[in-house]
This record gives structure tokens, sequence and C-alpha cells, in this order.
């Protein structure tokens, strides 16, 4: 096992905890959400709101659609040699009325994908560089 | 009052990987155009160009670069940047000019010179361009393409022999085009053995990037009677909305949809409210369409345009695409110039290239590829950052 430390590969997007959330901003007036965070202005058309605070969001949520890669994507992605595809879900938060993209965790193909199961997220190495393994949210089956 | 402008002449250079100057496709297009329209060069009072942003690539000064390369002769320029839709914006800008009575008749360009290989961004570490996010993640291009097409498997019933169906009836009619890049006819076997790209999107359900320019000769509808084309083609017109707050639909490059949390907040879908305007501003309805041009970036795409171009109810298009409904001959065909599929994208020449085939469809000069009895045509595409357009051709 590699003795480097975790690092996020995004500062400041999500929680580095066992049960991690990502990290958005909510307009203090309208209620709107924010991921990544927005912090200068509201894109609501109906609220010129500039204040904001910051939220965690919902750390489970729906899938929308799903896919996956079958080839290795072009910088600045880091792939691992040989490339090994991946599935990548779109997972609707109920509560933030949004969806978020991301990798699904090692493992899971989209064999085993629907739209509509129930999603959660976790951490996961991106990749590794020479000082740090960095990690990024990606969604996995929740469990029954 | 009509809002209505006349089609006097279009034209093209083909579409392929030709690796010349994009300046010398539209000069090409051009000429074609002028021609086609017998009006001189000298007598173009307006040069719009549609243009796009590629790392420094000049593109973006495309009005002046065509008017310079086609000869300086005074006509004011203009260039417009509406990613996909940058062909569209440009004929909207030349109709104005035309409409304000400030110019008798137009040229419309658009040229692209692709480069090879994925288009990547910029590098260095920059998590405040979701362009530069999405690629880190290992989100492609073809990611967005796959999740609309999965839904509409999940949720509609579409198997991927529709999806290769899209492709094999695009690539028939796409054989007869001599402008266009991909001439060969497909059948499902080579779609299903050709590889799988990003599920359940294979290679070939793809539509490539490539060369290529367009053009239109656009005048008021005075100035086409005087010339004794009072009859020409004219644009209805031309949509180019961006979307209404929140997005229900993920989009390229973005790594969320926008929050419909918010009171009186609801989640809207982009693409489908792209053509009501088009359909508003025309006095028109889908059931007068005769032929659209769609952009088929996927196969599953085309079947999404049908829905949001109101061809079929939602979940249907596929049902349309079984009967034949969609091919040439059929009911409403769609993409009777072979797509995207047969074309690959030319960002900047693309929207204008929907209204060249428009526009010879109009006047029955489409040879093997002639829609009977065309009289109302509509073209759709979307691209980044909120462009889209929906432009309708009528006789």
């Amino acid at each position: 096992m590699s003795q480097k430390p975790q690092v996020p590969a995004i500062d400041g997007w999500h929680t580095m905890t066992a049960q991690p959330h990502l990290i958005g901003t909510q307009c203090e007036r309208c209620g709107t959400y924010f991921f990544p965070k927005q912090n200068e202005y509201c894109r609501n058309p109906a609220c010129d709101s500039t204040d904001f605070r910051e939220v965690e969001l919902s750390r489970t949520g729906k899938v929308w659609s799903y896919t996956n890669a079958c080839y290795k994507p072009p910088a600045p992605f880091v792939a691992a040699e040989p490339f090994v595809p991946y599935a990548i879900a779109a997972v609707q938060l109920e509560k933030e009325q949004m969806v978020v993209l991301g990798q699904v965790v090692t493992g899971v193909g989209v064999e085993e994908l629907k739209v509509g199961m129930s999603m959660e997220l976790v951490l996961e190495t991106l990749h590794e560089t020479d000082d740090d393994i960095k990690v990024t949210w990606k969604w996995q089956p929740l469990a029954q | 009052m009509s809002n209505e402008i006349a089609i006097l002449g279009v034209g093209m250079h083909p579409w392929g990987k030709w690796g010349h100057n994009f300046v010398q496709y539209g000069v090409a297009a051009a000429r074609e155009a002028l021609a086609d329209a017998g009006v001189p060069w000298q007598d173009i009072t307006y040069v719009s160009g549609g243009a796009t942003i590629r790392c420094g690539y000049p593109g973006y000064v495309a009005g002046a670069t065509f008017a310079q390369a086609l000869g300086w002769q005074g006509a004011e320029v203009n260039t417009s940047y509406a990613a996909c839709a940058s062909g569209s914006q440009a004929l909207a800008a030349a109709r104005n000019k035309i409409l304000a009575g400030e110019c008798e008749v137009a040229l419309v360009v658009g040229a692209d010179t692709t480069p090879k290989g994925f288009l990547a961004p910029a590098g260095g570490y920059r998590p405040d361009d979701p362009d530069w996010v999405r690629f880190y993640l290992g989100i492609t291009n073809p990611t967005y393409f796959a999740l609309y097409a999965r839904r509409r498997m999940d949720l509609d019933g579409d198997t991927l022999a529709d999806f290769a169906a899209v492709k094999v009836k695009n690539s028939r009619v796409g054989s007869k085009n001599p402008l266009a890049r991909y001439r060969k006819i497909y059948t499902p076997e080579d779609v299903a053995a050709s590889a799988m790209v990003a599920d359940p999107l294979r290679l070939m359900d793809i539509c490539a990037t490539s060369d290529g320019g367009a053009a239109i000769i656009v005048s008021s509808l005075e100035y086409a009677r005087k010339i004794g084309k009072a009859n020409a083609p004219r644009v209805a017109a031309i949509s180019l909305v961006t979307p209404t707050f929140a997005s229900s639909v993920v989009e390229m490059p973005d790594i969320a949809t926008d929050s419909a949390a918010a009171a009186g907040v609801e989640a809207h879908a982009y693409r489908a409210s792209i053509p009501l305007k088009a359909y508003e501003q025309a006095g028109i309805g889908p059931e007068d369409i005769s032929l659209a041009e769609v952009y088929d970036l996927s196969t599953a795409l085309e079947l999404d345009w049908i829905e949001d171009l109101q061809l079929a109810p939602r979940g249907e298009a596929a049902a349309l695409l079984r009967a034949g409904d969609t091919a040439l001959g059929g009911r409403i065909p769609v993409n009777v110039s072979g797509g995207l599929a047969c074309f690959g994208e030319a960002v900047p020449a693309q929207a204008l290239s929907q209204v060249c085939e428009l526009t010879w469809q109009l006047r029955g000069q489409a040879g093997d590829r002639q829609v009977e009895g065309a009289k109302v045509g509509i073209t759709a595409n979307q691209g980044l950052f909120g462009h889209g357009s929906s432009v309708i051709v009528k006789k």
C-alpha cells in the first residue's frame, strides 16, 4: 500500500470525510443551490442576491442517466496504463433539484446501472502523483 | 409587414479533411453562392461571417477575413460567434441589416478547418473552467450524447438497432450527396461491429469533425424582385433563444445542472425550447413542415430533435423511424443531406449548410435526394454555452 497522503483532486469541492459530501453554495435569498460553488451573483433570473452560504449537498440521489468511457480521455485526464474503462453517472439530487455528473466507482459497469436507481457519493482515487494520491467524488450504487 | 428575406444563392465547399486554411473553403463557397445568385461580389454591401474560437485560431475575425480574401470593396462586416449556431447568428445579423433598410444584399459565410483527434482544453490547474474540470474528471463530449441516448433506452424503449437504423438511413441518402465527406452506405451490421465509445454509442453513432465551408446570399424581397428572383425561397424565421433557468438536462461542458430548488423556478429542457420561437415567428406549426435538417451529433440525438421539433410526441421518434417516416420518401424526411453522420461537424459552417440543403430542396434542385413537393423546411442545432438555433425556410 502506498504511504502517500490522500488529497482532493480539486480543492474544496467535497469533504474528505468517511461519508463525503459535495460542497456547494446556496443563495441566502432565493435558496438556489450552486455546484460548483457560486459566491458572486445568483443566476436565478428572478434574484439579484450577492449573498451565499456554503452548504454540503445531499450525498444520495437517483440515476438520471449513465454511460462509460471506453477510450482514454485526453489531458488533463491522467490515465492509468493500461487504460481501464470506467462508468459515469448523472445523479439527480432531490432536495437540490439538480443533476451532478461523476465517475462510478471502480468495478461497477453500465450493465449494473439503471435510470432511477439509488446512488451514494464516495471518494476514490482519480490518479496518483509522485507526492500524493488525488481523490475525487464518485457515485456508488446504494446498498439496499 | 413581412420579416422575410430572400435566399438568392447558396454554395458549399465539399466537407472533408482537406488540411487547407479555412479561408479557402469560405471563399470557394462564397463564390459559388454569388454565381448561384447571379449577384456580382461588388454589389454585396454586408459580409456576415460565422466564427469559431480555438486557441488562437483566427476564425474569430471571420467577416473581415472573408471580405479581404474576396477583395476589399467597402462592404460593412460582422463576425458572429455562437458555437454551433454561429452560422445562424451571422444569418440573423444580415437579416437585421436588411430589414432595417441598411443593406439590400448580403453575403453570409462560415468555414472551418478542424484539428485532428480529441478537442482538449488548455493545460495547467484551472478548476474555474468547467471544460478543464470535466476533462480532468474523465468526461468527454461523447459522454453527454451517451447520457441522452441511454435515457431514451431506459425510459422510451429505444434500442441499439434504432440508433443503428438512423446511421443506415442517413448513410443511404448521404451517399447521393457529392458535398458529403462520408459517402459509403452502412448496414446495421457495420454499426454493430464498430467500437463502443460511450455505451450505448459506438463509433458509427457519433459524428466526426470536418473541414468545410458554406455561404448564402440573402436580400430584401424588393431586391429579389428587382433582379427577377421574386420566387426565391425565403428565410421565414430564425430562433436564437438562450436557455431558461433552470436546466433539466446536463449540458456539455457542465458538471451539474442549474438547481431548480428556488420557489417559482422550474427545470426546462433547452433543446425543446429552440424551435418554439421559430414556429411562432413564421406563424406555422410542425404540421406544416415538409422536411427537417437537425444536428445529429449522435444517431440517438436525431431522435431527440424530432421530438424537440414536435414532429413526433415525446418518446415516439423511434416509432416514426421504424415506420420509415423520416427517410427520403417518408412522411417527414429528416436529414436528407445525410446529416452530420455523413458530413462531420464544421462548426461555423454547419448551421449554414443546413439552410443550403433546405434551399436546394425547396427549389427542387436536390436531384436524387429530392423531397417531393417540399414547401417548408426547418433546421435545428445546439452548441456550447447556451447557443442554439432553428431556421425556417419556405417557398
